[in-house]
């Protein structure tokens, strides 16, 4: 099932569904729901969805009647609080109004000659060092200003980002995944290489901004980070990833996101090495889609061994993969800069000893669509 | 007699969100329920409020198919919006005496229980809606609840034709539908 199909099989639900179809199209949309249980639980949780979709929409509407309603009669008088309910302040401030008038007339007068009386008595001479403490109070005042202008950049800076996110055109996809439970992930290089902005999706439809921290386009491979205030680090990764090479005819299996929705997909180890012995890579038969570069490989202990990147347009079934001691070493090279000093890989995998569908279940939050434009 | 059957022909007016009606009984039982918030601790503000929760919950009643209301407009909005304004009162740890006293009111607890569910699910929708971010948020609100259509929704927001508004709706659909159900299933 490719994208395309899966649209217009929604399409289709979505009109069978608001009832929208012709005779002839619905009688054969009811048999194909008959037979494929697919269709019809897409029928069922999508009849659930647009239920509570209308429910929305209706609460909305009726919000927005009383907002107008209760506004057309403000405005008339007609609900108004009455005098005699008002605050107790309120009341007492109208019967005290002139006293308290009378009053504040009395402590202003008094106030004036006050300051007129000390003006008078105080000496005429104006003290340097008053002088001074006035202009360090100037020279900190342009200093704040500075400051301030500083701030608003970065802030003005930020908001651009936040802006291109939500406007942003999507071109490029691919997956990624997870390699510390703070947000430090590996994709494909060709990902992101081109992107101003990249952000990275989880299926649960979340989406996080995301920076680039390495790049490596000979080996088709970057390092990028979360880089969002709305994503929640994890304690820690369920996979482990392996330091060492695989064993041939290993079985093995990939998440990724050739569609919108996460895909699962088996096969097993075919060749220790990638393309012209190339010893980094090694060569996996599974079935791969576009969107799928970037995307973990396991093997079953829920290790990762490598990262789908190219697939050999000549022979079918053919992908090569980055293996995963790669992601050490490069990982080694971005430890110059301090920030990224004490991340640590781990090679220990939690869900070794499960069985492929509670390993998959496991791991899927942490494989992400990533996208850039 | 008479003021029974106008009642009923309100409330199927309320069920069709049509204006009138809600402004009958907006000005027909407004300043009571005004009135007792204003004297159990609260502001105007809190009143508006009140009252408009009140009148969801009408709403949701009125809408459902098997809705008879056994006792008056006025006896019903007042009772929910006691238990709406003590339950408010409690969480904000204020109290207030006048309220525990035996007003003419019913029992509408199942009828509030219902409405906390509904309040949830409306929430959910509002918190997925909310974190989809644009262009899907207003597409998605331009074609299931302005009800425009995708020939429209292409003209509004700049898609060639109505092919292409639609694989922008399919795409921000499905991560709609992901953001809601992963709170929705839970």
């Amino acid at each position: 099932m490719n994208e395309q199909n899966d649209l217009m099989i929604l399409d289709a639900v979505e009109r069978y569904i608001r009832g929208e179809m012709l005779p002839d199209e619905r009688l054969h949309f009811e048999n194909l729901r008959k037979s494929n249980s697919e269709v019809d639980q897409l029928v069922v949780e999508h009849t659930l969805f647009l239920q509570q979709m209308n429910r929305y929409a209706e609460r909305q509407d009726f919000r927005h009647t009383l907002q107008d309603v209760h506004n057309g009669l403000s405005e008339q008088g007609t609900i108004d609080i009455e005098p005699a309910q008002r605050g107790r302040v309120v009341q007492l401030w109208q019967k005290y109004k002139k006293v308290i008038a009378i009053a504040a007339t009395i402590a202003g007068v008094t106030a004036i000659g006050l300051s007129m009386l000390v003006n008078t008595v105080a000496p005429a001479t104006k003290d340097p060092k008053v002088i001074e403490l006035a202009n360090k109070v100037n020279e900190i005042e342009i200093k704040t200003d500075n400051l301030d202008k500083k701030i608003q950049h970065v802030d003005n800076k930020t908001n651009t980002t936040h802006n291109t996110d939500i406007n942003m055109a999507v071109n490029v996809y691919g997956t990624g995944f997870l390699i510390d439970p703070k947000g430090m992930m590996i994709t494909n290089a060709h990902v992101v290489k081109n992107s101003r902005n990249i952000y990275v999706e989880n299926n649960r439809g979340e989406r996080f901004r995301a920076i680039v921290l390495k790049l490596d386009v000979s080996r088709d491979m970057a390092i990028i980070k979360i880089d969002d205030d709305r994503f929640k680090p994890f304690s820690a990764l369920p996979y482990g990833i392996r330091k060492t090479t695989s064993e041939l005819a290993e079985p093995i299996f990939t998440l990724g996101f050739p569609r919108e929705e996460i895909v699962y997909g088996e096969g097993y180890l075919s060749a220790k090495t990638g393309f012209n012995g190339d010893t980094l890579s090694c060569q996996i038969s599974v079935a791969a889609n576009p969107g799928n570069s970037g995307g973990p490989i396991f093997n079953r202990n829920g290790e990762v061994i490598g990262i789908l990147s190219t697939k050999e347009t000549k022979t079918e079934g053919a992908v090569f993969a980055v293996q995963s001691k790669y992601i050490f070493q490069a990982l080694e090279e971005l430890k110059g800069n301090p920030l990224y000093k004490h991340v640590q890989l781990s090679t220990r995998s939690s869900i070794s000893g499960m069985d492929k569908v509670q390993q998959v279940k496991k791991v899927q939050d942490y494989v992400f669509m990533v996208k850039g434009d | 007699m008479k003021e029974a059957i106008n009642e009923k022909e309100l409330l199927k007016g309320l069920a069709r969100n049509d204006k009138n009606a809600v402004e009958t009984i907006y000005r027909e039982h407004y300043k009571i329920i005004q009135t007792l918030i204003i004297n159990n601790n609260g502001l105007a503000d809190d009143a508006r409020d009140i009252f408009q929760e009140a009148m969801i919950v009408l709403y949701e009643k009125a809408r459902s198919g098997d809705f008879e209301l056994n006792c008056q407009i006025r006896t019903y909005l007042y009772s929910v919006s006691r238990r709406l304004w003590l339950k408010r009162l409690q969480q904000l740890n204020r109290y207030s005496s006048d309220l525990v006293s035996t007003d003419n009111v019913v029992a509408v607890e199942d009828d509030l229980e219902e409405h906390n569910r509904r309040d949830a699910e409306f929430d959910m929708m509002n918190k997925a809606m909310g974190n989809l971010g644009e262009p899907c948020k207003s597409l998605l609100e331009a074609f299931y609840l302005k009800k425009k259509n995708m020939q429209e929704i292409a003209t509004d927001f700049g898609y060639t034709n109505s092919e292409n508004a639609k694989t922008q709706k399919y795409k921000c659909l499905v991560r709609l539908k992901k953001l809601f159900f992963s709170h929705y299933k839970k």
